[in-house]
């Protein structure tokens, strides 16, 4: 009874990132249509490809039917009462950081990514992204030293608009799925970054995403390109305030690398979900896709997924080059109300491609947590191989975890193992270590940790120790 | 050891505890002196086992009436978690396994979390190897299960060498052994009940609960009590142990023989 209490005490201060600031906003009506582009495209100042491009996805989109295969269960998503682009509002243009407004600086500070020089996170750069548009990038200067770009997509496609046109799309088509076909439309910001041939990035590159206005929604873009023998490693953190309504998020993330080339790619996905009763929270919608068109290139995901009422999102690699690799290493914590569909696509397609996929679901409160992954070995992939591992861990009696492998082999060579096991935290496990003096709190997060080592290992250091702080808060109240 | 004028290390009183509204315990009453070696014998269900547990404080229990007091103060209200800095351990009878938790980390945080409350500093990864290493030796475990989960696929006796080894690190001011003889073979037996003899202070004192007198052949106890139906009948020296194997829990049990000690 009296851990009851104390727990009780801890939940209630649950989600720290709810705050809103007050900024004064543009935004444009609600609804989309087909003047919704063209505004959005104005309003950025876009070359004509883009918007061809935008126009495009949004005909395809037309003609789309939302997906209802996820283990998710959601209302019916009205996409005419949503603000599609939303901007706090700028007096003059900014030209250097000292202009942006201190509201939002202050609000990322609050967020503890200092974005003013002297507080800057050493050795990594950072681009903040505040509802539709970027408001800055650091280190900007002493990455184009090595000639690495690292802008907000908006800039790049004024800036760069021949790699933008090369690549865009390239991974992820426009008619890809239906929330990947509603981002190419109305996309407004996100981060791109070009690593150029023989460089590895000097320092970890980081977007910050922050949803502040409760009736947008968020269409971020993000685009990494690392060419021949180059290395980077990209960090991805998003928070969102609390709203009792659910706001839309629908990202996508395409990767390419090219012959023996590197991309790390890690997520902490923190979006607000929702209260107890499962009210408000984010609708996570993400189509994420690495090439490794190269020889020997690498991609590897690691994602730790915490937040958002609704996660769909399923980061995979298509493995073309030969010997190329694709990782991919994920917690999903789900907690309360919260439904999570979530795994990844490994797509053999060149000889001697290998994957790894470890994936570790965690479901608490009455939430429901699936993993959903596909391992396909095409014709010509010879010699490749995977090997997948899912665990879930179940936390009291009322939540739900499903695993959903799908394999798909048309070559007989190739090598497929997978693994799978569930369990459960129980109250003797729990009162075995609180018998020797380790705190409910810590007892809990020890075990999940434990369970979530593996892919606690190949996160960056500093998001590593953010993830076990981060999970031990998700938890508070779970268990008791 | 019994010296009359040692402290009081745990008194209960007249202890009431039910689980999910079946009363299991029906007025405990028991004193355990510093020195002193205690052993509480009964059959399975008798509620010895839940006694351990309520001293510890296992939440599936719930005391209703009754006092179980700690160095003087009353632990009912306390945490387990605190129960336990403050000195208290229980050695379980089926000790669980935590995949993915290391037994050293497991065991080291453990041994920090206690040695905060008794003022010692804290011991980092090298100071700490050092000292289980030496507490191995007392257990004769093999240091291999120091790498592995905190008991997983260990065996009956490893999981009771684990138990002994963390009572090793914790220097525990009273020590409840749950049936910790039980599924052990003969040497295991030995082993461990070298283990708590050595353990056994001036200043400490120890519980064990068992159904078997042979662990009581290893570890001599000061008092054995009889307990049946959430009570304790009988008590009296380590000759009644050797009653109770001969005659069996009848002999206490009737209500012809039945005289109640407190």
């Amino acid at each position: 009874m009296e851990s009851q209490t104390a727990v009780g005490k801890v939940v209630s201060q649950a989600y720290k990132y709810g705050f809103v600031t007050d900024i004064e906003t543009e935004k444009i009506p609600k609804g989309i249509n087909e003047e919704t582009i063209h505004l959005i495209s104005a309003k950025k100042e876009e070359p004509e490809f883009l918007l061809n491009f935008r126009l495009k996805a949004f005909n395809q989109w037309k003609k789309m039917q939302e997906p209802n295969w996820a283990n998710l269960g959601y209302p019916e998503i009205n996409y005419q009462d949503i603000i599609y682009y939303a901007a706090p509002t700028e007096k003059n243009k900014k030209s250097s950081l000292e202009e942006v407004d201190p509201k939002l600086l202050e609000t990322f500070d609050k967020l503890g990514i200092p974005l003013s020089e002297q507080k800057r996170l050493s050795n990594v750069a950072v681009d903040a992204v505040f509802d539709s548009v970027s408001i800055a990038t650091t280190y900007k200067e002493k990455l184009a030293e090595h000639g690495v770009i690292f802008c907000s997509i908006s800039e790049a496609i004024k800036e760069y608009p021949d790699l933008v046109e090369k690549y865009i799309g390239s991974v992820v088509p426009v008619s890809d799925n239906f929330f990947a076909a509603l981002n190419s439309a109305v996309f407004s910001d996100g981060s791109f970054v070009f690593i150029p041939k023989g460089i590895n990035c000097p320092m970890d590159l980081s977007s910050y995403f922050r949803i502040n206005s409760g009736d947008i929604g968020q269409f971020e873009r993000t685009l990494i390109i690392a060419e021949e023998a180059s290395s980077v490693s990209y960090l991805e953190g998003c928070t969102a305030p609390m709203f009792d309504t659910n706001t839309l998020h629908a990202a996508v993330v395409e990767l390419v690398a090219l012959d023996e080339a590197s991309i790390k790619y890690s997520t902490v996905q923190n979006w607000y979900s929702g209260n107890e009763q499962g009210i408000g929270g984010i609708y996570n919608f993400v189509t994420k896709r690495g090439q490794c068109r190269g020889k020997k290139s690498k991609i590897s995901w690691s994602q730790v997924e915490t937040g958002s009422a609704i996660t769909w999102k399923y980061p995979s690699c298509i493995l073309q080059g030969e010997e190329s690799i694709g990782e991919f290493y994920s917690v999903a914590l789900t907690n309360n109300r919260q439904k999570a569909d979530t795994g990844t696509k490994m797509i053999h397609v060149g000889a001697n491609t290998r994957s790894t996929i470890v994936s570790k679901g965690i479901s608490a409160g009455h939430s429901s947590n699936s993993y959903r992954g596909l391992v396909q070995m095409g014709p010509k992939a010879y010699g490749a191989r995977n090997f997948s591992q899912c665990d879930s861990m179940l936390i009291g009696d009322q939540a739900a975890a499903n695993t959903y492998p799908y394999i798909r082999s048309q070559q007989p060579q190739a090598k497929i193992e997978h693994e799978a096991s569930t369990c459960r935290i129980s109250e003797d496990q729990l009162f075995y270590l609180q018998s020797r003096g380790i705190g409910f709190e810590e007892a809990v997060s020890m075990m999940v940790s434990g369970f979530c080592r593996d892919v606690f290992n190949q996160l960056p250091m500093e998001f590593a120790a953010e993830a076990d702080k981060l999970m031990a808060l998700k938890l508070e109240g779970s268990v008791g | 050891m019994i010296k009359k004028d040692a402290h009081l290390i745990l008194e209960i009183t007249d202890l009431h505890a039910s689980v999910e509204d079946q009363p299991i315990l029906q007025g405990v009453n028991l004193q355990i002196r510093a020195g002193e070696i205690h052993a509480v014998m009964g059959r399975n269900g008798s509620g010895k086992s839940t006694l351990s547990k309520i001293i510890a404080g296992h939440p599936a229990y719930t005391v209703t009436s009754g006092e179980v007091k700690f160095q003087g103060k009353d632990i009912l209200n306390m945490e387990p978690e605190d129960r336990a800095r403050a000195g208290v351990f229980l050695g379980f009878q089926y000790p669980v396994e935590i995949p993915g938790v290391s037994n050293l980390e497991f065991l080291r945080v453990a041994t920090n979390s206690r040695r905060v409350e008794m003022d010692e500093e804290e011991l980092d990864t090298f100071a700490f190897e050092d000292l289980v290493n030496e507490k191995l030796k007392l257990v004769q475990m093999d240091p291999i299960f120091l790498e592995r989960s905190v008991n997983e696929g260990f065996s009956g006796g490893e999981k009771k060498r684990n138990e002994i080894l963390q009572m090793a690190l914790l220097q525990p001011i009273v020590s409840i052994l749950d049936e910790t003889d039980s599924g052990l073979d003969i040497d295991a037996l030995r082993v461990i009940a070298a283990g708590v003899n050595q353990l056994n202070t001036p200043y400490s004192a120890t519980l064990l609960i068992t159904h078997y007198q042979r662990l009581l052949n290893e570890v001599i106890p000061d008092f054995v009590h009889v307990m049946s139906s959430g009570k304790i009948l009988r008590t009296g020296g380590k000759e009644l142990a050797l009653e109770l194997e001969e005659y069996g829990y009848d002999c206490v049990e009737k209500p012809s023989n039945n005289k109640e000690v407190n």
